[in-house]
């Protein structure tokens, strides 16, 4: 029996251990907010030493991100890079898949950046960014098919979608067109596109600027059958009360003040904005 | 009474498919067993409610409000329990042409005499390449490769069909290999005697050999379809919602997992009962034997 106790006691105070040393980054980050300016490149609370580490999923797809994974631009790429630069630290890129950037515990990134939509109930789980993007839904399909006819929400319902999964491409399906075929959900933007072009569905929705990427130089014979008007936002993901969201938000607000999100806008974005909207 | 590992209760629970202590070691067996199972779960349920992130574990994986919410739905998520009626359709339609497919692979194997050779070097061919392919590959290659072909019935298939068919494939290699086992362990003597009372080779196999393999391999076949029934959610990478997918849809809308366990939970009520089953077979078949030797 005694020996018993004794195990009993060592995993307790094992585990009493283990909870120590996942306290410090927040303590630290408390403490940091104590200071004058919280902000201050010397003070931050990142995750790796006068690093901003941040993180994204592979495969990254233009417009949002181009370029080498170890310096992306692309929109995101070149937004985060901006936010790294106003909180005077290099910056790091490492990969994250989507479902795990949810994940509770530690994270060993400052914030992930990968086209995520704000929504309230993603919020109680993580903590956002404002917004860097306001996005609308762009519907794909084939050239002389059925649904390129489509001019209005109404007219997409008889056909068969597709879309990625974790999307909210997926829910704007459900809930806005409401297909009257149960949609297709695919691992990645690839395999929806691995689909359509087989005919396995006649649509497919993603953000806007992606479905102009895939229009333009992945899916030959496609066309934007429009678009859905912006309801939503991308925000980037932080760990829940991470205090290095408010130093964030304040770049994003100067960033976007002084016209230098507009400007990337402009610049990695632009082609993307002559599409007919769909009623 | 020390009750650390080591003492009694430990083997006899490990020695398995019957596992009722009642019956092995007495009444004071049965209290030994009880105090000590109750110490291994609560030691478990101790340092899991200790670890520093227990509490976020818990709301991010157990909150019922999450896993009532996914099993039943929302607008914009699938039912994961609705979903999950697909898997259980696939399951059972794969099952009964692996069943087919494997044996005649099996046998076709197994047919002596040089003729046969092409016959025979198809099936172990088959057998070596789609028990070497990852399943989910061999998925992506039907479930995309052939609609791409652009064939006139082939190519116009729906996902599930492809999805099945991939399944079918792969796991008819291993039943085959499974029966195969089976009528190698009978013994040669019974060919022989069946032949020499004038049954012909097919004869021989059909009334004198499967009936005694096939029982002898129940068990490990019961085995590879509590693996199968897992192995449905990976239908999912075609498109088809199922649900893995379900619950995965969930998760990143609302950016919890208990819609992972809940899918899991489901899985598990269907797999348990088949693992008993097996269980229960293999009692059976030991006792039978057990039986024999005795003779």
């Amino acid at each position: 029996m005694r020996k018993l106790l004794v195990v009993i006691a060592s995993l307790v105070l094992l585990a009493g251990c283990a909870e120590e040393p996942s306290n410090q980054p927040s303590s630290s980050g408390g403490g940091g907010a104590g200071d004058k300016d919280p902000c201050a490149a010397k003070s931050l609370p990142t995750v790796a030493k006068k690093t901003l580490t941040v993180a994204t999923d592979k495969p990254a797809f233009p417009p949002w991100f181009q370029g080498s994974p170890k310096a992306w631009s692309g929109y995101e790429g070149e937004v985060a890079s901006e936010v790294a630069k106003r909180l005077e630290l290099p910056i790091e890129w490492v990969v994250e898949p989507f479902n795990k950037a949810y994940a509770p515990g530690p994270k060993d990134w400052d914030f992930d950046i990968n086209q995520v939509t704000i929504t309230e109930e993603r919020d109680r789980a993580i903590d956002f960014s404002d917004s860097y993007y306001d996005n609308s839904q762009g519907v794909l399909g084939l050239k002389e098919t059925p649904v390129a006819e489509a001019k209005s929400i109404s007219d997409l319902k008889d056909h068969q979608f597709g879309a990625q999964v974790g999307t909210t491409s997926l829910a704007f399906i459900n809930s806005t067109i409401q297909p009257s075929a149960e949609v297709k959900v695919f691992d990645t933007t690839n395999d929806a596109v691995s689909a359509l072009k087989n005919s396995q569905i006649d649509a497919l929705v993603t953000d806007v600027p992606t479905t102009v990427y895939l229009r333009d130089l992945v899916v030959k014979n496609s066309l934007v059958i429009g678009q859905y008007a912006p309801t939503e936002q991308f925000g980037m993901v932080f760990e829940e009360d991470n205090p290095l969201v408010q130093c964030v938000n304040e770049a994003l607000d100067e960033m976007s003040s002084d016209g230098t999100l507009e400007k990337l806008e402009q610049k990695f974005l632009q082609d993307y904005l002559q599409i007919p909207t769909l009623e | 009474m020390g009750l650390p590992p080591g003492a009694e209760p430990v083997p006899s629970s490990s020695s398995g498919s019957r596992g009722r202590g009642s019956r092995m070691f007495g009444g004071r067996g049965i209290l030994i067993s009880s105090a000590s199972t109750i110490v291994f779960f609560a030691l478990i349920a101790l340092v899991v409610a200790l670890a520093p992130g227990s509490s976020l574990v818990a709301e991010r994986f157990f909150d019922p409000y999450h896993l009532n919410r996914s099993l039943f739905g929302t607008v914009t998520t699938p039912s994961v329990v609705g979903a999950f009626v697909l898997n259980i359709k696939m399951f059972l339609i794969a099952e009964v042409f692996i069943l087919i497919l494997a044996l005649v692979v099996a046998i076709v194997r197994g047919i002596p005499g040089p003729v046969f050779f092409p016959f025979r070097a198809v099936a172990v061919g088959y057998t070596d390449l789609f028990r070497g392919v990852p399943l989910i590959l061999v998925l992506y290659m039907i479930g995309f490769g052939l609609p791409g072909l652009g064939l006139k019935y082939f190519s116009s298939q729906s996902e599930v069909t492809y999805g099945v068919l991939a399944l079918v494939l792969v796991y008819s290699a291993y039943v085959a290999e499974v029966y195969r086992a089976g009528i190698d362990s009978v013994h040669e003597s019974q060919t022989a005697a069946a032949r020499s009372l004038g049954l012909s080779r097919w004869q021989a196999m059909r009334f004198v050999v499967l009936p005694q393999a096939i029982r002898r391999v129940i068990p490990p076949l019961l085995n590879d379809f509590i693996g199968l029934q897992k192995d449905t959610a990976l239908i999912s990478v075609l498109g088809p919602i199922e649900a893995a997918r379900a619950a995965n849809i969930y998760a990143a809308e609302q950016f919890n997992y208990g819609s992972f366990v809940i899918a899991a939970f489901l899985f598990i009520i269907v797999t348990i009962p088949l693992a008993r089953f097996t269980d229960r077979l293999i009692e059976r078949d030991q006792r039978r034997r057990r039986a024999g030797a005795a003779l």
